[in-house]
C-alpha cells in the first residue's frame, strides 16, 4: 500500500465512521432527502475545492476564491437585472472573466517569484473590491431560466432530490479527478508540487502551468458562483466570506498535502462531504450551536495536517535508514 | 541618519498622501480642541489606526523570522470575546484585561510550538487556529454579540488620555516600545539573523527555537490588545465581524513599511507608517465623498505595486539588465 | 571518439573553475573523473549538461559540434545525468517518473496500463521487476537510482553522467547499480563516472581523468595507475617533496584537554577515541566523504552523538547541541560558509559579535561602542579586506567572509575550536595568512582540530593527525610520523572488505 494514500484511506473511513455513528442516533440520516440536501447545499464549495485541490497539488494556493464567488453572484445579479442578456451569455461572459483572473494571478506568482498566499491576497481584494463597486446591496436574480434551473432535479427513490447542481458538482468532481490523474497537465502539477526545481529538470513548463492552474482555479470559483447564486436566487457581495478557508479545510481533510505533491481529488469530495455532514448532524441534533462546525473542522484539520507531517517525517527517516 | 533615512519612503509617501486628502477635503488636517479633547479627521486616524498598528508591530517580528502568522485576526476575536465574558461575569477589569492577554499569549504558543517545534510551515501553522478561531469566540459568546457596560474597560476603546484618544496611545506605546526592546537589547539582531540564515544562526549559539516561540507569543499579545481595544470600542464582542481581514491589512502594513517578507531587516516604526498609510486611504477615501467599496481595489493595487518591487526575479532581471554583460545562467539543472 | 571536450574554461567572479580541460569519452568506456572539492568536476559536468554556459572551448558529440543551454536541451542531443540525490520526483510512481513527458495517451487521456506495461518493459532490461505503480519514494535508493538511469538512457542514449550516484548506497546495493551500467557500457554508451570512492572507481572504470584546481592533471588507463600515484595527482603533490613538521619534538608536551570516548553516531561516524591537549593542534584527514565532517558535527552536538562520552579535567561535558557545546568552550568553523557560516545580509560587524552576543543572552547586549571596537579589531587583525565594518557581509569574497567567520568565534575565545576546511575556496594570500594564525592561536593556548583535504596544509599545522576512512577513524600519526607520505599511505590502504 502506498503510504502516500494513507490520509485518503483515513478521510473515506472518518466520513463513513462519522456517517455511522449519525445513523446510530438519527436513523433518518440514512436517507436520499439527507443525501440529496448534503450534495445541493456543498455544491459550490465542491466546485470550488475542486479547483484548489489543483492548485494546492501544484505546491501553490488560492486565497481569492471567496471573493470571486461573491464578485460572480453579483456580475450575474446585476447583468441580469439591467441588460436583457440571456443568462447563458452572461455565465459564458463570467467565466471568461474569472478564467481571465485567475490566470493572471498564475502569471504574476511565476513572473514574480513571490508566494502564492500573498499574490492571491491581492486578488482576494480585487475581486471583492469590484463586487462592493458593483453592488452593495444584495441583488435578487428574477428571470424565468434561473427559476427553470433551481426546479430541476432528479427525484431518487425515497423522495430525495438530486438537484441539477448536486450534479453539476460530482461532474466537476469527476473532471477534476480526469485532470488531475488522467493528463500530462495533472501529472505536471504534482511534478510541481513534489519539487519545482526537479519538475524543471524532467521537463515541466512551470510559468505555463502555473498560469493554467490558477486560471482553472478561476474557472472553478466562476462556476461555483454560478452555482451559489442559483442556490441563493440572489446575488450578494458580502456572501461567502472565509469560503477560501472552509475550501482549504475541505482539501486537506480530503487527504491532500498542504503543501503540494499528494493528494486526490476524490478525497477533496469526501472532505467537502465531512464538513457538510458535521452541519447536518448539528442541525438534527437541534442543541448544539453552529460554531461547533468550526472548531471540529479546526480539529479535523490539524489531526491531518499533523498525519501529513507525521507521513513525510516518517518517509523521510526510513530513506535515511536505507541509506545508512 | 540612519533611523531617518530608513524611514523616508513611508514618511514621504504618508505626507503625499495626507495633502492629496486635504486638496480634496481641506478640513483633513484641521485639529481643534473640545471639551479637553483634540478632534479632528487626523485624530480619528489615530484612533482608528490602532488595531492595525498593533498587529503590525507584531506581524513585523513575524515575519522578519521568514514566518506569517494568519491567525492574528481570529486571535483578536477570541481575546475580545473573553474579555467580554469576564466583564460581564463580573470578574473586574483587572482579571479580564490580564485573561484577554493570557489567551492570546497562548495562542502564539501555540502557533509558535507548531512551527518550531513540530516543524510545520507557519502558513500552514497558523492557518488551523485561523479556521477554527472564531468558533472558539462564539463558543465563548455563545454566538451573541456579547455586550458589557464597564466604564474602566470602555475607556480602552474610547477614552481619551492627555488630549489623546487611548487607543492613539496604546498602540504608539506597544510599537514604540517593541521597538526599543528591539533595539535596546540584542533581541532585533538575533531575530534578523534566525530570519535570514537559521541554521547558520543555531551553530553560531542562537536559540533559534526559543525565539521563533517568542515571536508568535509577542503576536498573538499584540492581537489580544487589538481585540481589547475593538472589543472595548463597540462595547461587545463580536465574534463574527471583530478583526476580520485585519491580518490582511497587517501584513500589507508591514510590506508598505519595507520588510521583507522574505525575512531579515525589520523596522517596526516602518510598519506601524504602513497602518497609518492604510488608515489614511481609508479615512481619505470615506473623507473625499467616495463609497469605501474602493478601499479594498485600492489596496489589492498596493499590495501588487509592493510585490513588483520587493520580487528577487523582477530585481534579478533588472541587474542583469543594468549589467548588460552576461551573468552566469540561474543555474535551471544546478544541484542544490 | 563518442565526445570530446578542447579547452574548455568556465569562469566565475574572482575564480577559474575550468581552464582550458580537455575530455574524451569513448562508446562503451567507463570514464571516471576524479578530483577533491573545488577541482572543477562539477563545473565541468554543468557545462556538458548545459546548466552552466562556457565561457570558452568546444564540445562535440558524435563529431558534431553542441552547445547544450539547458538539461533537457543536453538531454535531447544524447547526454543524461544521474546525480547523487535522485532527481525525480518521489511523490510521483515509478511508471509516471520513468514516462514522464511521453505518456502514452488515448482517447487524449494518459492510457495508464499501457504506461504501465512500458514501465515494466524499460525496467526489464534492467534485471528489475517491481511494481510501478508504486511511489518512487517508497523504494530504495538503489532501486530510485536504477530508476532514475533508465530514464536518462531512454531519453538520452548516448553519454550517460553518473555524478556521485553510490554515495549513500550500500556495498550489495552498489553492485546492483554497477551491474546496471556494466550492461549499459556493454549496449555501447559512454558514461562518465563521478566519485570519491576510490575502490569504486578502480573496480568499475576503464579510464581515469584526475582535476585539480580547475586543470586536467592526467588521463590514464585505469590498469596501469595505481592508488598511490592517484591520490598523488588528486592532492598534487608528488612525494619527493617534503615538507618538514615543524614542531615534532613538542608533540607530546600538551597537558590534556578533552577526551573523547566511544563518540559516534549511526550513519555517519563509528565510535571513535579521540584526546585533545591544550594547546594542540590535532589534524583530520582522509578524502572527501571519509566522514571528517561528520567526526566535527557530533563534538559540536550537530546532531549529537548517540554513544559515547566527552569529558574534561573536572568532568563529563554536555555537548547535546550548538549551544551546550558553545558552553562548554567549543567553538566551530563550518565548511559551507554560505550556508552553514555568514548571515549574508547582516553587517561583518554583525557576524562577527553574533555568537559572542548569544552567548551572553539577549538581555545584555553588547554596547555598540565595544562591538565597533571588538570588529575593528579584528578586521585588523585578520585583514579582513572591506570597505567599512558596517558593509553586508555577503557582499565580501570568499575569504574574507571565511576570516569574519573566524572573527565571530576568536571573539568568544573558546578553549577548542573546530575548523572545517578553513582555506578551501579562498586566495593563496588569504590561505598563507589563515595557516598562520592558526600558529598565533595555538601559541595562545587554543586548542585545534583542523580538517583539510590539503596534506600539506596539514603536516604544516597539526601536531598530530587522525585518519578517517569509510567513516570510521583509521590510524593517528604523532610527533616525527605526520608526514605527508605517511597520511597518504593510511588514506590510501585499500579497504579490507568492500
Amino acid at each position: 500500500m502506498n503510504a502516500r494514500a494513507l490520509p485518503l484511506y483515513a478521510t473515506i473511513a472518518i466520513f463513513l465512521v462519522a456517517y455511522l455513528l449519525c445513523w446510530l442516533q438519527f436513523p433518518n440520516i440514512l436517507s436520499t432527502r439527507v443525501i440529496g440536501n448534503l450534495l445541493t447545499d456543498n455544491a459550490y464549495l465542491g466546485i470550488v475545492a475542486v479547483g484548489m485541490t489543483l492548485v494546492i497539488l501544484s505546491g501553490g494556493i488560492d486565497l481569492s476564491v471567496g471573493s470571486v464567488i461573491a464578485f460572480s453572484g453579483v456580475f450575474i445579479a446585476v447583468l441580469l437585472r439591467d441588460t436583457s442578456l440571456h443568462p447563458l451569455v452572461v455565465f459564458a461572459l463570467l467565466l471568461a472573466l474569472t478564467t481571465t483572473f485567475g490566470a493572471a494571478m498564475g502569471f504574476l506568482i511565476d513572473r514574480l517569484a513571490m508566494p502564492a498566499f500573498i499574490v492571491t491576497l491581492a486578488g482576494m481584494f480585487l475581486a471583492r473590491g469590484a463586487a462592493y463597486m458593483l453592488s452593495i446591496d444584495s441583488v435578487p436574480i428574477q428571470h424565468p431560466f434561473y427559476e427553470t434551473l433551481q426546479r430541476a432535479y432528479w427525484l431518487m427513490p425515497g423522495k430525495g432530490r438530486l438537484t441539477l447542481i448536486g450534479v453539476t458538482m460530482l461532474a466537476t468532481v469527476l473532471a477534476g479527478m480526469i485532470l488531475a490523474h488522467r493528463t500530462r497537465f495533472g501529472t505536471s502539477l504534482y511534478a510541481l508540487g513534489g519539487g519545482e526545481a526537479t519538475a524543471r529538470l524532467m521537463g515541466v513548463r512551470q510559468g505555463r502551468t502555473t498560469m493554467l492552474v490558477y486560471a482553472f482555479s478561476g474557472l472553478m470559483a466562476g462556476l461555483s458562483g454560478i452555482v451559489f447564486s442559483v442556490y441563493t436566487g440572489s446575488g450578494y457581495s458580502l456572501a461567502t466570506v472565509g469560503t477560501e478557508l472552509t475550501a482549504i479545510a475541505a482539501v486537506v481533510i480530503g487527504g491532500t498535502l498542504l503543501t503540494g505533491g499528494a493528494g486526490y481529488v476524490f478525497g477533496t469530495l469526501v472532505g467537502v462531504l465531512t464538513m457538510g455532514l458535521i452541519q447536518t448532524y448539528i442541525v438534527f441534533d437541534g442543541t448544539l450551536s453552529s460554531w461547533w462546525t468550526k472548531i471540529v473542522i479546526g480539529v479535523l484539520l490539524l489531526l491531518f495536517i499533523l498525519l501529513q507531517n507525521g507521513l513525510v517525517k516518517l518517509s523521510r527517516s526510513r530513506l535515511a535508514g536505507d541509506a545508512a | 541618519m540612519p533611523l531617518l533615512k530608513r524611514l523616508a519612503p513611508q514618511l514621504i509617501a504618508l505626507a503625499a498622501l495626507a495633502l492629496l486628502v486635504t486638496l480634496v477635503f481641506p478640513g483633513f488636517l484641521n485639529i481643534s480642541v473640545n471639551d479637553g479633547r483634540l478632534v479632528g479627521p487626523v485624530i480619528d486616524v489615530l484612533k482608528r489606526v490602532a488595531p492595525v498598528a498593533l498587529l503590525a508591530t507584531g506581524m513585523t517580528l513575524v515575519i522578519a523570522t521568514r514566518g506569517i502568522d494568519l491567525s492574528v485576526g481570529t486571535i483578536m476575536a477570541i481575546c475580545g470575546a473573553f474579555a467580554a465574558w469576564a466583564i460581564a461575569g463580573g470578574w473586574g477589569l483587572v482579571p479580564a484585561l490580564l485573561l484577554a492577554l493570557g489567551a492570546g499569549a497562548l495562542a502564539g504558543l501555540w502557533n509558535g510550538a507548531l512551527v518550531a517545534v513540530v516543524g510545520i510551515q507557519p502558513f500552514v501553522a497558523t492557518l488551523i487556529l485561523m479556521t477554527m478561531g472564531r468558533g472558539i469566540a462564539q463558543l465563548i459568546t455563545e454566538g451573541r454579540i456579547l455586550t458589557f457596560t464597564n466604564p474602566g474597560f470602555a475607556f480602552f476603546g474610547s477614552g481619551t488620555f492627555l488630549g489623546l484618544p487611548f487607543p492613539a496611545w496604546l498602540w504608539l506605546a506597544t510599537g514604540i516600545g517593541a521597538a526599543l526592546l528591539m533595539r535596546r537589547t540584542a533581541l532585533g539582531l538575533l531575530i534578523e539573523a534566525i530570519g535570514i540564515n537559521r541554521r547558520a544562526s543555531a551553530l553560531a549559539g542562537v536559540n533559534a527555537t526559543v525565539l521563533l516561540i517568542a515571536v508568535y507569543i509577542a503576536s498573538g499579545l499584540c492581537a489580544a490588545l487589538a481585540g481589547i481595544v475593538v472589543t472595548a470600542d463597540i462595547r461587545g464582542a463580536d465574534a463574527n465581524n471583530a478583526g476580520l481581514w485585519l491580518e490582511l491589512d497587517a501584513i500589507l502594513a508591514v510590506v508598505i513599511g519595507g520588510n521583507s517578507l522574505l525575512g531579515g531587516r525589520f523596522s517596526i516604526l516602518a510598519s506601524l507608517l504602513g497602518a497609518l498609510i492604510i488608515q489614511t486611504i481609508d479615512t481619505g477615501i470615506l473623507l473625499a465623498g467616495f463609497p469605501s467599496e474602493y478601499n479594498l481595489v485600492i489596496k489589492a493595487g498596493l499590495v501588487l505595486v509592493i510585490l513588483i518591487l520587493q520580487s528577487p526575479r523582477i530585481a534579478a532581471e533588472w541587474r542583469v539588465w543594468r549589467d548588460t554583460r552576461t551573468a552566469p545562467q540561474p543555474a535551471a539543472g544546478a544541484r542544490p | 571518439m563518442l565526445l570530446s571536450i578542447r579547452s574548455l574554461t568556465k569562469t566565475f567572479p574572482g575564480t577559474r573553475a575550468l581552464d582550458a580541460v580537455d575530455f574524451d569519452l569513448a562508446a562503451g568506456e567507463v570514464h571516471a573523473l576524479l578530483g577533491e572539492n573545488g577541482a572543477g568536476k562539477s563545473t565541468l559536468i554543468k557545462c556538458l549538461t548545459g546548466a552552466y554556459l562556457r565561457d570558452g572551448g568546444t564540445i562535440t558529440l558524435d563529431a558534431a559540434p553542441i552547445d547544450p543551454k539547458s538539461t533537457v536541451e543536453a538531454q535531447d542531443l544524447g547526454i543524461g545525468t544521474v546525480y547523487q540525490e535522485v532527481n525525480l520526483l518521489p511523490n510521483l510512481t515509478v511508471a509516471q517518473n520513468l514516462i514522464f513527458g511521453r505518456e502514452p495517451r488515448r482517447f487524449g487521456l494518459i492510457d495508464n496500463r499501457a504506461m504501465r506495461a512500458e514501465a515494466r518493459a524499460m525496467l526489464a532490461q534492467y534485471g528489475l521487476d517491481i511494481d510501478v505503480s508504486r511511489d518512487l519514494g517508497s523504494y530504495s535508493v538503489a532501486i530510485q537510482q536504477i530508476i532514475a538511469i533508465a530514464r536518462a538512457v531512454a531519453l538520452s542514449g548516448k553519454v550517460l553522467i553518473l555524478d556521485e550516484p553510490t554515495a549513500s548506497l550500500d556495498a550489495r546495493e552498489v553492485q546492483m547499480v554497477f551491474e546496471v551500467v556494466r550492461g549499459l557500457r556493454a549496449r555501447g554508451l559512454g558514461i562518465i563516472f563521478v566519485s570519491h570512492f576510490l575502490d569504486q572507481v578502480f573496480e568499475l572504470s576503464d579510464r581515469i581523468t584526475v582535476l585539480r584546481n580547475g586543470r586536467k592533471i592526467t588521463t590514464e588507463r585505469t590498469a596501469d595507475l595505481d592508488r598511490m600515484a592517484l591520490i598523488e595527482h588528486m592532492l598534487g603533490r608528488a612525494l619527493e617533496d617534503e615538507i618538514l613538521h615543524p614542531a615534532p619534538e613538542a608533540a607530546a608536551e600538551h597537558a590534556p584537554l578533552l577526551e573523547f570516548q566511544g563518540f559516534g553516531r549511526n550513519g555517519m561516524i563509528a565510535p571513535f577515541d579521540l584526546k585533545i591537549g591544550a594547546g594542540e593542534v590535532v589534524g583530520l584527514a582522509g578524502l572527501l566523504g571519509a566522514g571528517r565532517t561528520e567526526s566535527a558535527q557530533l563534538m559540536f552536538g550537530t546532531p549529537p552523538a548517540q554513544d559515547g562520552t566527552a569529558r574534561d579535567g573536572s568532568g563529563p561535558l554536555d555537548l547535546h547541541s550548538p549551544r551546550a557545546a558553545i558552553a562548554a568552550g567549543f567553538g566551530f568553523v563550518p565548511e559551507d560558509r554560505k550556508t552553514d557560516g555568514i548571515i549574508a545580509d547582516l553587517s561583518i560587524r554583525e557576524n562577527i559579535i553574533l555568537g559572542l552576543q548569544a552567548r551572553q543572552g539577549w538581555a545584555r547586549p553588547i554596547p555598540r561602542a565595544e562591538q565597533n571596537r571588538l570588529a575593528d579589531d579584528f578586521i585588523r587583525r585578520l585583514d579582513i579586506r572591506t570597505s567599512g565594518r558596517e558593509k553586508p557581509i555577503g557582499e565580501l569574497s570568499g575569504g574574507n567572509q571565511q576570516k569574519a567567520v573566524l572573527a565571530r568565534w576568536l571573539a568568544m575565545n573558546p578553549r577548542f575550536l573546530i575548523l572545517d576546511e578553513p582555506t578551501r575556496g579562498i586566495d593563496v594570500g588569504a590561505h598563507a595568512e589563515i595557516l598562520r594564525l592558526i600558529h598565533d592561536l595555538t601559541d595562545a593556548g587554543m586548542s585545534l582540530l583542523v580538517i583539510s583535504s590539503e596534506i600539506d596544509e596539514l603536516v604544516a599545522v597539526a601536531d598530530r593527525v587522525i585518519v578517517v576512512r569509510d567513516r570510521r577513524h583509521v590510524a593517528e600519526l604523532t610527533g616525527p610520523r605526520v608526514t605527508a607520505d605517511a597520511i597518504m599511505r593510511a588514506i590510501a590502504t585499500p579497504e579490507e572488505a568492500a
